[in-house]
């Protein structure tokens, strides 16, 4: 639960609070105060719930994505059937609200499998992959974007041209280089992934990070003989991370998209892996016999998106009040 | 200003040779052999091997390779395609209008749809129709957009009849020779009846596929920043004027509310380029994105490398004429 931490820890924003004139209030000092009552203080936790359940879409996203997660993680137990088994007498079954039968919910796929089923799996498949991605380039990112920021010259340079190269070949041809480079796999989908999508972090936390370094807190911390790891990850990280977990949180969306269009390509997980993307690459020959194989796994693609869009977007009101859209 | 367009212009130099350098390492670490590619299970003779090793100067230490890659690349050519074997820079321009084509309409249906309705949702900020707005955008921000290509086919295509499934042309019916490589306007120059029609119905669908996300994201770029410009000052001056309603809001707030939005639609290049590889690929479409797919699986690296090193340069050339257009028209920047 890192988004807590962001506010759970004072310790960061104790030294601003000491300048009161100062405009470096920090960010998450600023959301927590903006729900503040006047007189007692509520625990920061409360307070970002406060901020958070205002927005009735977050809490519907997050309401979602706890379901998929709980479904993802429940699978075998949830699952009707083993996402891979052929039932070989009823292939192409239709699901239940278009004459099928309640063996098979949502109906069978060319081969005779459960689509209710590998739809349930496919949800460890996609989040398994937007969170690895988002774990591994936000630590990537951490790391090479406090480094380009604390020390400059040639570090700077190298890590800031690298990231704007990435940046310049259009996101999903380089993950197809990648993949075609590593070879087609769930693995090779989550590094090429995050490759595409390191950028964002590294030069989000250096801008942040050279922010915070000119603040006078800063200054304090390396007159008081704070080491550079120290000041690096404990000092000026911890003022960093508000605009990093709302990217986070949408970074998880756009990783499941990025994966999902590579599965789709047949470069992504390959059979009989259910992965969202994958089941729709097989179903584009079903377009005219079997809707419904075609419109569940993009269907399910979709609700997870926009709920983690919804609760990302929530995220950054209740954390990051300046990113605040309206 | 005439210090900055150029400071910003050699900034974009380490990036290209880092980008020759990653294309040409990465296209050689691509598993699998391009003779062995194109002789297939059979096997060639060892002497023929070699031979077809020399000509395509796979014989050579790897570092002569890169650099006569870079060589060629500063003049103008960008290798020649193991599988056609015409060069690359001349198959990327026959190829590359088609994509043009279609990444233009996409964002012109992008922009068309999407200014009004940011405009509206600002201006009724907290209505139903605002609502309606933002709950379409986050949709289309969200979407996986080759699902929604065969959405699309399933229900304009095959049930209601209404739009060609894929391709550019009905070749079948109309065939003309290419002139400018934009078949809208190529079917209006060969003056047959219903050419243009049909090249316009072609580009239906794939527009609507390719634009949805920008389509969306400039929505919400549009909405924001007009409700920023309808806080200010000025507005307000223009407001308590007298001035109508329409022309406070269509003349005063919404020429600064673009700025940002122009900034958001240049910025939007890549997303289309990427785009177009999944949306080519649906509809089988000619251009550049499905072609660079199926260069992969051909294990053309000429036509890989040469075809992502154009791509990327396209990108990079478009995002440092949007940084320069955004310069030129927000004086603040220029003169701050």
């Amino acid at each position: 639960m890192a988004e807590e931490n962001a506010i759970d820890d004072p310790m960061p924003t104790a030294p601003e609070r000491l300048l009161p004139g100062a405009s470096g209030l920090s960010l998450s000092a600023a959301a927590v105060a903006e729900v503040e009552p006047v007189g007692e203080e509520p625990s920061p936790l409360r307070a970002f719930w406060s901020a958070f359940s205002e927005n009735r879409g977050a809490v519907l996203g997050l309401a979602v994505v706890v379901f998929i997660t709980l479904l993802a993680l429940f699978a075998p137990w949830v699952a009707p059937h083993s996402p891979i088994e052929q039932f070989r007498q009823s292939v192409l079954l239709p699901p239940v609200w278009a004459g099928g039968n309640w063996t098979f919910p949502f109906g069978t796929d060319a081969v005779g499998r459960d689509v209710l089923s590998r739809l349930i799996y496919g949800a460890r498949i996609s989040l398994g992959i937007g969170l690895s991605v988002m774990v591994v380039s936000v630590a990537l990112g951490i790391v090479l974007g406090l480094a380009a920021a604390f020390m400059r010259g040639i570090v700077e340079v190298v890590v800031m041209r690298v990231m704007d190269m990435v940046v310049a070949i259009p996101s999903l041809v380089l993950a197809i280089l990648i993949v075609a480079v590593l070879g087609p796999s769930l693995t090779n989908t989550i590094v090429a992934v995050t490759v595409v999508y390191l950028p964002r972090y590294v030069r989000l936390v250096r801008a942040a990070a050279l922010a915070e370094l000119t603040k006078e807190y800063v200054i304090a911390a390396q007159v008081a003989g704070v080491g550079r790891l120290r000041l690096m990850f404990v000092t000026v990280l911890p003022n960093c991370l508000a605009p990093l977990i709302v990217q986070a949180a949408l970074g998880i969306s756009d990783a499941i998209l990025e994966a999902a269009a590579l599965g789709f390509l047949g470069l992504g997980a390959q059979p009989p892996t259910p992965e969202w993307g994958a089941m729709l690459a097989d179903a584009r020959e079903f377009i005219r016999s079997a809707p419904w194989i075609v419109t569940l796994p993009g269907l399910a693609i979709l609700v997870t998106v926009v709920a983690i869009n919804l609760m990302g977007d929530g995220l950054r009101d209740a954390l990051d009040p300046k990113l605040r859209r309206s | 200003m005439f210090a900055l367009i150029l400071r910003r212009v050699a900034l974009t130099v380490p990036t290209f040779v880092a980008l020759m350098f990653v294309t040409f390492v990465a296209v050689r670490l691509v598993p699998g052999d391009p003779i062995e590619a194109r002789t297939g299970e059979r096997g060639i003779a060892p002497e023929r091997l070699a031979q077809l090793r020399h000509e395509l100067g796979l014989d050579q230490p790897v570092w002569r390779q890169f650099l006569d890659y870079v060589y060629g690349l500063l003049h103008g050519d960008f290798g020649t395609s193991i599988v056609t074997r015409t060069p690359v820079l001349h198959e990327f321009l026959i190829l590359f209008p088609a994509t043009l084509e279609l990444a233009f309409c996409a964002l012109v249906f992008a922009v068309v749809l999407g200014v009004p309705a940011g405009v509206l949702a600002a201006v009724k900020r907290g209505s139903v129709l605002d609502h309606s707005v933002m709950t379409v955008a986050l949709a289309g921000y969200s979407m996986p957009i080759f699902w929604w290509g065969l959405l699309l086919i399933m229900f304009m295509s095959e049930y209601l009849g209404l739009t060609p499934v894929s391709g550019r042309m009905d070749l079948i019916n109309y065939y003309f020779e290419p002139v400018t490589g934009f078949m809208l306007i190529d079917s209006l120059l060969s003056g047959e009846d219903g050419a243009f029609s049909a090249a316009a119905a072609h580009l239906v669908l794939p527009s609507i596929v390719l634009g949805t996300i920008p389509l969306a994201v400039i929505a919400r770029m549009t909405r924001s920043s007009m409700l920023e410009v309808l806080g200010e000052d000025y507005v307000r001056t223009a407001r308590a004027k007298g001035l109508s309603p329409l022309r406070v809001v269509g003349l005063h707030a919404l020429r600064n509310a673009l700025i940002p939005v122009v900034t958001v639609v240049g910025l939007q290049t890549g997303t289309l380029l990427a785009g177009a590889v999944l949306t080519e690929t649906i509809f089988a479409w000619p251009g550049v994105g499905k072609w660079l797919i199926e260069s992969i699986s051909r294990r053309d690296y000429p036509a890989l490398q040469g075809g992502i090193m154009l791509i990327s340069a396209i990108v990079i050339l478009v995002n440092l004429i949007v940084d320069m257009l955004y310069v030129a028209i927000n004086p603040r920047i220029r003169h701050g």
